[in-house]
């Protein structure tokens, strides 16, 4: 039970973190139909950010400081480049942003060098925020979830009460109506991608410290987030929340349990040596399996629900 | 302007093959150091695995991120097939051990391609990502097949010989390595003129059309990309056979993106960028990458200005020529690219003092401030050479801004010329 | 004369909103017939229901006889159904040639094959060439396909649509934003492209539609409300209400 507890509220918390992610990436996809490779990257930058701004004003400052830069950058990259690429079509500006994603991990080696930085959470957050049965639950998993939810409900007021929101909202619902509103449509992508960029790195920054800080940061959560986004349904909030969540889970629990189906047979009185046939697959522990699972869920929804959790287009 | 299309230079074309085999055949004889004779069978290797891949990205319209997934399962067979032929439990001849990665690869793209080749755009891309990242999950829990982080290591020189060939010297390999080469550039050139390979090509630029036409775009896609995996099986085993080990990094989303940017560096829209693609690729790796750390920082960046600029790459730069050489125009251009040149190095100079000094900063400013750059010393803690760099590059950038606008001027008056001798 | 292809009952809505509303149709094989109506009328969204574009959402439609409702476009096609488009749909970066080729490939079965040269195909190039001759581009063989003249283009989508030798062909507007002249070498051409085969056509230009059609169907609001030869639909009441009198003035 206690196990199950504290899983659980780090699937919370990490899905939480995935959500602040997938969210600005689904945004960015609805609205303008690229699909930011690069996005990652900006949650690695944001993250360094963070650690340099740290080092030299604290960590408050930079929670702030931090996802503006990120947003600032985002949209200079928004403005020079993909506007740029954008009468290439969707495919040229994924390889813009493939490239923006190259370019962005090897600025990191250049600057903050090849290895992890010390980036670490703030002694004020430092601690035990509760203890369940006989586990401390840290005082910054608590703060992460809290800035996560107000991040949520910021994105819940802006899309339900402000104009650009309610752009936005079209556009999640009809892409092709973006154009016909009137609106200024190259400022408003400018500060749509911006505003995704933003999230990113605030996601970095509270995620950075939690997690480590290094210049693979990016590469490894950033297929993680295209799971989300297809396993969710292209272009939908509610199926990436839910999406975030599941994978939070899935991916928590399966670091802890040491199962396997050897473990499994041997219950019902048969044990798997060395000849069994397939002997490796049934050893197969379900930690070793979690790098695994997202890639296998993601294939499984396009064999069986190619539109995803809430999908209503096929990409 | 057609940028993509496959018109076959009938007078040519022999000629052209008969100058690409005769120059891969020769140059070892003239380049005759080890390091050389390794980086032309790398690029041997290369080519094979860049113009697999551009069946997909530059006649399909398929871009993937996952391509060494077929490549490095090919290699990963090719070792156990080669372990196994050493060991006796068959015999097969290792000059044709690379078509043993090739049905490998084939077969994963039988399996993996059905789902990937459903769509194509930016999904394909997406699912193709995902599927690499699968793969190399996989390669890390299955370490009896893949052999963890060691990988797997095999010995390409069987006990027997046929006519002297062991495949021990490096050069014996070479060769091995350019014949497979050059049937596999034949062999995927005559793809392109086949119903498929057409019929890919008007699936990648109208995919509705091609349905009213009587053509399933995923049928062709699919298929597509099982030939395309098969090709990429082969320079898996290749690549195998000539560095006698594979590891996981070989199916890795590196070796991908490599793939990608070579190919899309080169020229995806024609049937040699990717070759263009893969030398300039591996002089990259090589010149550059010998003198600074900093050299996939210049690759990433050299990748975005094709994309934003020369999205036809290398080769649409060079054909784009074509005609102005034809009408004796090319003088009206020399001034403006000098101009662009000179201006282009001092831009050149000023990146990369900035990168490399920035490098030189965060890596050792404490312990070791002095360096040196084109031949000059300085400390890199001072504020000098910092303001030269900085003064380098934002000149630099003015004044190429200025240099471009001659070229596009003069290059926008050349098509109009050759427009009214048109008409 | 047989029934070439069969409406039974045909709806389509997209959302709440109903554009076909019941359409029955037999069209004897061999006939030239032409759809009209006014704008929104749901004759685009017809052609797209015929040809496997959108599923239906009730009723049914008969090829020959069978069923072809629920099929994907290419699995239509390959029964012999073959479909133009209003807004031309070619391959832009293909020559002209290459276009037409890659529209008889399928239907001289050489399907997926990657074993055939094309070059060695005589049958396919011999038909491409035919086709091209008949549509009048045989001068701009290898001109890409995406710099030809808007009417170069129009002719092209008609060469495409008919190039595989189906036997029901489609054509949507075929001669929307011509000139008279062109218009007149159009009509001409799908004249002659369409000798024996089953024309069903969309078309603004009630001159072509009365030249060429041997029988006019009138959609209004997704239902046809006529269905007769050109002289009785030009004489009927209900159909100069609701469509020919507003296209007057």
């Amino acid at each position: 039970m206690e196990f199950f507890l504290i899983s659980m509220l780090n699937s919370l918390s990490y899905g939480l973190l995935l959500f602040m992610l997938s969210s600005g990436l689904t945004i960015i996809f609805s609205m303008m139909g690229v699909l930011n490779f690069a996005h990652a990257s900006f949650y690695m930058i944001g993250a360094y950010f963070a650690y340099q701004i740290s080092v030299w004003l604290g960590f408050w400052p930079a929670l702030v400081i931090a996802p503006l830069l990120v947003a600032a950058v985002g949209m200079a990259v928004e403005r020079y480049g993909l506007r740029t690429v954008h009468k290439y079509g969707h495919v040229a500006e994924l390889l813009f942003t493939f490239g923006l994603a190259y370019l962005i991990e090897e600025a990191v080696h250049l600057v903050w060098g090849r290895s992890s930085v010390p980036y670490v959470v703030p002694p004020s957050l430092d601690g035990a925020a509760f203890t369940l049965y006989s586990t401390d639950y840290p005082i910054y998993r608590v703060f992460m979830m809290a800035v996560s939810v107000s991040m949520l409900i910021g994105i819940y007021l802006t899309l339900t009460r402000s104009r650009i929101g309610l752009v936005i909202q079209a556009a999640l619902t009809h892409p092709q109506s973006v154009e016909t509103l009137g609106h200024n449509v190259p400022r408003v992508f400018m500060l749509v991608f911006g505003g995704g960029s933003a999230l990113a790195g605030l996601a970095g920054v509270i995620g950075g410290n939690a997690f480590i800080t290094e210049p693979g940061m990016a590469a490894a959560v950033g297929p993680i987030v295209f799971v989300v986004v297809v396993v969710g349904g292209m272009g939908s909030l509610v199926g990436a929340f839910l999406a975030s969540l599941l994978l939070g889970v899935l991916q928590t629990f399966s670091v802890a349990l040491d199962y396997s189906f050897a473990d499994l047979f041997a219950k019902f009185g048969y044990t798997v040596d060395p000849d069994t046939p397939l002997a490796v697959l049934w050893n197969l522990t379900i930690s070793q399996t979690g790098p695994v699972l997202p890639y296998l869920l993601m294939v499984l929804m396009l064999i069986f629900r190619p539109k995803g959790i809430m999908g209503s287009r096929e990409g | 302007m057609s940028k993509l299309r496959y018109r076959p230079i009938n007078l040519g074309r022999w000629l052209v093959w008969g100058i690409t085999a005769l120059v891969m055949i020769v140059l070892p004889l003239i380049f005759t150091s080890g390091f050389t004779l390794t980086i032309m069978s790398q690029i041997g290797v290369g080519i094979i695995f860049a113009l697999s891949y551009n069946m997909l990205l530059g006649q399909g319209g398929m871009l993937s991120f996952g391509h060494a997934v077929y490549s490095g399962l090919g290699a990963y067979f090719t070792v156990h097939a080669l372990n196994l032929i050493s060991k006796g439990t068959f015999y097969f001849p290792v000059t044709l051990a690379p078509i043993i990665g090739g049905v490998a690869g084939a077969f994963f793209g039988v399996i993996f391609g059905y789902v990937t080749t459903k769509k194509s755009g930016t999904t394909f891309a997406m699912i193709s990502l995902g599927i690499g990242e699968m793969v190399f999950a996989c390669s890390l829990m299955f370490s009896d097949f893949f052999g963890g982080e060691a990988g797997i290591a095999t010995n390409r020189v069987m006990g027997s010989n046929v006519l002297g060939i062991t495949y021990g010297p490096a050069i014996q390999v070479y060769y091995l390595i350019i014949g497979w080469a050059l049937v596999c550039m034949a062999a995927m050139y005559a793809w392109t003129q086949t119903p498929l390979g057409r019929m890919a090509n008007a699936v990648r630029d109208n995919p509705e059309r091609a349905e009213f036409v009587g053509y399933d775009t995923h049928m062709v896609r699919f298929l597509t990309l099982v030939l395309s995996g098969f090709f990429a099986g082969i320079a898996g085993g290749l690549s195998s056979i000539n560095y006698e080990i594979v590891t996981a990094e070989n199916l890795g989303a590196l070796a991908s993106g490599s793939v990608l940017i070579a190919t899309f560096v080169g020229g995806a829209g024609y049937f040699f960028g990717p070759i263009i693609g893969i030398i300039v690729f591996f002089v990259m790796v090589t010149a550059v990458g010998g003198i600074t750390q900093a050299w996939l920082f210049y690759l990433g960046l050299l990748f975005l200005i094709m994309v934003l600029y020369a999205p036809g790459g290398f080769a649409s730069l060079i054909l784009m020529h074509v005609p102005v050489i034809k009408a004796r125009l090319m003088r009206r251009l020399w001034l403006p690219y000098a101009a662009a040149a000179i201006t282009g190095v001092v831009l050149l100079a000023g990146l990369v003092s900035v990168v490399e000094m920035t490098y030189h900063y965060s890596a050792e400013a404490d312990t070791n401030p002095g360096m040196a750059l084109f031949g000059l010393a300085f400390n890199v803690t001072s504020y000098t050479p910092w303001a030269v760099a900085a003064g380098l590059l934002v000149g630099g950038f003015i004044v190429s801004r200025f240099a471009w606008k001659a070229v596009g001027k003069a290059w926008g008056e050349i098509i109009l010329g050759l427009q009214e001798r048109r008409a | 004369m047989s029934t070439a292809i069969e409406l039974k009952a045909v709806t389509k809505n997209f959302g709440n909103t109903e554009i076909i509303r019941g359409v029955d149709l037999a069209i004897p094989r061999g006939e030239r017939h032409a759809v009209i109506g006014p704008n929104g009328a749901g004759k685009s969204t017809l052609f797209n229901l015929i040809s496997g574009r959108y599923p239906l959402s009730g009723g049914d439609i008969l090829l020959n006889g069978e069923s072809v409702s629920g099929l994907k476009p290419f699995e239509i096609n390959r029964r012999g159904l073959s479909r133009s488009f209003q807004i031309t749909n070619i391959f832009q970066r293909m020559s002209v040639f290459e276009n037409v080729r890659c529209a008889v490939l399928w239907s001289l079965g050489y399907k997926y094959s990657f074993w055939h040269r094309l070059g060695g195909l005589k049958d396919a190039n011999l038909r491409a060439e035919e086709v091209m001759e008949s549509i009048g581009l045989k001068a701009r063989r290898d001109t890409s396909a995406g710099v030809l003249s808007y009417a170069e283009q129009r002719a092209l989508e008609i060469g495409i649509t008919i190039a595989g030798g189906a036997e029901v062909i489609l054509l949507d507007e075929p001669t929307a934003g011509m000139s008279r002249t062109e218009t007149a070498d159009a009509v001409e051409l799908i004249r002659k492209v369409s000798q024996g085969k089953t024309l069903i056509m969309v078309e603004h230009d009630m001159g072509v539609v009365f030249d060429l059609a041997d029988k006019i169907s009138v959609l209004v609001y997704g239902e046809v409300i006529a269905s007769d030869k050109p002289q009785n639909i030009r004489g009927n009441k209900a159909v100069q209400e609701a469509y020919l009198g507003t296209e007057a003035h």
